[in-house]
């Protein structure tokens, strides 16, 4: 059984006159130790679905539908009293700015025995103790120093250390990290990366890692989920999604950039813009800005289909593989 | 030299004072310490580097927004520095800037359109039709629409609003462009769309474009020259094919080896710098990577080296470069 499995996850935003659809029909699973990526541009909903896997969504929205289940627990229906065994303990999360992330007007250590303590019974001594011990992990020089400074005493990579080691504390079995190094210099964005998988792998923690950069994915992600307009459009393992990208968003997502073009020459560009909430094309949310598109996906949106490298929602795709299938006879492509 | 010169600074420099404190003497950040370069017409002249290392404050320079505390920068053949008032705000007119966060650069309580005429209504005495016809001729070279003139900044995206950055920028026929991060707040499709636009404008109207960025990708793709900047001081200059297939300078190549690739083939073996960019309040002696670097020896921690011509036009400041001990080491690693 996977650790985490969501199904037809739907997000709403309560408005006056309507409800605004931040995520249509979200569907997956993550098994332990298992580390994917959900990536998109902006408005794709990735944060979104970051937050109300942990109950952090902000008052006008809410989930409409669909089930959320951790460890076979189902998560939506859990009161706020019982998701504090579950946020923070079971499923931790890091958030892109670690200058906000981190309260100014306390030292490190302060904000570490606190998210120790408000969690388990244990004695001061132990808990700084089992803080000192994090911050050794997530490779911080001189830890027990670092345990009495402040946050602005750090840069920002070591804050990001500060912050994973946090999320550690209580020994998490999935951990959340929304755009982790997007704050961050190419140097220690590296660094970083690194620390999270190794982190990651050695303590068998799951990760959902929540980015737009798919240089970012292609160094820590087993599998990648792709999402535009509040949808998941292609899943599949990582590598096969960034050679061979199926759906057009994701081609045109990796074709625009700048490694794909010839230095100098033009890049390959998208055309137009993310659909704003309140203004979601019918069908196949992607079809104004595609070069494939037809009266069909401007009518109804895609179902998924298995295209022998990764699951896809495209009509166009669809079409391909039941060509195949008709040329090649009886040769299944499932 | 075949090309027409544009912009040539020279041992440029911009000292800040701080004040430590009631006793302690002032201390000086060296933001930038002493950068030279030269920018053709047409060209784009890259300048790559860690949050701190002076490229901003580089860019703000060139644009005269702060005013260099030492060195040389002709324009056109003209000593900037030496204008008076009157002349430098002439010249200043043809070296216009973009900046980074098209969200804080707009004026959110003026229309497009009236954002788009400032620069003509301070500096030019056009009729009010004349500049109206300018702003509407500019927005359709960037892509906007002629309906949008009567909008305000929030009515735009990310993109669009960068379009009309880069189309304020224009409005005054400048020669330098100078682009600070422009693309660093958008979404990759976007981005793309924004590089187009800045080339193809280039193209259009023989800019010079002084790029100022920290991801190596957009730079290796839209530069011709490339300048290192670290602790605020050139490392590394020359040409973009040069210094991205063959960086020289270990900070160069650690750079590089860090950049997110996409294909495993083209990754690169990780180089890992120690530690971080040093306080530039306290930087340390000799050559400020020293700390950082893997070839550093007891020369390279006294001696600060200077930028030396390798070959084809190549410069590199390290001593290990010169002494030819960079194999060696990364051999024995």
């Amino acid at each position: 059984m996977s650790l985490l499995s969501v199904n037809g996850l739907s997000v709403k935003f309560r408005q006056r006159h309507q409800d605004l659809v931040a995520l249509h029909d979200v569907s997956f699973s993550l098994d332990r130790g298992e580390r994917i990526a959900i990536v998109g541009e902006s408005g794709a909903g990735k944060s979104v679905l970051g937050y109300a896997l942990v109950n952090l969504l902000m008052k006008p929205g809410f989930i409409d539908a669909g089930s959320v289940q951790f460890d076979g627990r189902e998560l939506t229906k859990l009161s706020p009293k019982q998701w504090q065994g579950i946020r923070g303990k079971k499923i931790a999360m890091i958030f892109q700015d670690p200058m906000v992330t981190l309260n100014p007007v306390l030292t490190i250590g302060a904000q570490m025995i606190e998210a120790i303590r408000s969690h388990t019974r244990i004695a001061y001594k132990d808990a700084r103790k089992l803080a000192i011990e994090k911050l050794a992990h997530v490779r911080i020089s001189a830890p027990s120093q670092r345990f009495d400074q402040y946050p602005h005493e750090l840069s920002g990579g070591m804050r990001q250390r500060v912050i994973i080691a946090i999320a550690l504390l209580l020994n998490p079995e999935i951990i959340i990290a929304d755009e982790p190094t997007t704050a961050l210099d190419v140097t220690i964005q590296a660094e970083i990366l690194q620390l999270l998988k190794q982190i990651c792998a050695d303590n068998g923690v799951a990760l959902i890692l929540i980015t737009h950069d798919f240089g970012v994915v292609s160094r820590i992600a087993e599998r990648t989920f792709v999402m535009y307009a509040g949808r998941i459009v292609e899943q599949g393992p990582t590598l096969e999604i960034i050679n061979d990208p199926q759906h057009p968003y994701t081609q045109g997502l990796l074709n625009a950039l700048p490694q794909m073009a010839l230095p100098g020459q033009r890049l390959n560009q998208i055309k137009g813009n993310m659909p704003p909430l309140n203004d979601q094309p019918s069908g196949c949310a992607f079809h104004p800005r595609c070069p494939y598109a037809e009266e069909r996906c401007r009518q109804n949106p895609p179902g998924f289909v298995y295209s022998g490298v990764s699951t896809v929602a495209c009509y166009v795709v669809e079409d391909m593989l039941s060509e195949f299938s008709q040329h090649d006879g009886d040769d299944s492509y499932e | 030299m075949s090309q027409e010169l544009v912009l040539n600074a020279h041992n440029l420099k911009q000292h800040y004072e701080v004040k430590q404190g009631f006793l302690k003497p002032d201390a000086t950040v060296k933001a930038v310490d002493g950068v030279s370069f030269t920018l053709e017409k047409g060209k784009t002249l890259a300048v790559v580097g860690e949050s701190g290392c002076g490229k901003s404050t580089l860019g703000r320079m060139l644009t005269m927004i702060e005013t260099p505390t030492d060195g040389q920068l002709n324009f056109l053949g003209e000593d900037l520095l030496a204008l008076s008032k009157e002349q430098q705000k002439e010249l200043r007119q043809k070296i216009q800037i973009i900046f980074q966060n098209p969200y804080g650069s707009l004026n959110p309580r003026k229309k497009i359109g009236s954002i788009l005429e400032e620069p003509l209504v301070i500096n030019t005495n056009l009729s009010k039709s004349e500049r109206k016809a300018k702003a509407m001729e500019m927005m359709s070279k960037v892509g906007l629409k002629p309906e949008h003139y009567d909008r305000y900044p929030h009515m735009f995206s990310g993109g669009q609003r960068q379009r009309i950055a880069i189309a304020r920028g224009l409005m005054l026929d400048p020669e330098v462009i100078v682009a600070d991060e422009p693309v660093s707040a958008l979404d990759v499709s976007v981005q793309a769309q924004v590089l187009n636009l800045m080339m193809d404008l280039q193209q259009e109207f023989g800019l010079s474009y002084v790029f100022i960025s920290h991801d190596l990708s957009v730079v290796e793709h839209i530069a011709d020259e490339v300048m290192v900047m670290y602790l605020g001081k050139v490392v590394e200059h020359g040409t973009c094919e040069e210094v991205f297939t063959n960086p020289k300078h270990p900070y160069t190549q650690a750079l590089l080896s860090s950049t997110p690739q996409l294909s495993s083939d083209k990754r690169r073996q990780r180089i890992k710098l120690k530690g971080e960019l040093p306080s530039p309040l306290n930087p340390p002696s000799g050559c400020a990577f020293h700390g950082r670097c893997q070839y550093a020896n007891d020369r390279c921690r006294t001696e600060g080296p200077v930028l030396r011509t390798t070959d084809e036009a190549h410069l590199i400041a390290c001593h290990a470069v010169e002494e030819n001990r960079l194999t060696e080491v990364s051999g024995a690693a």
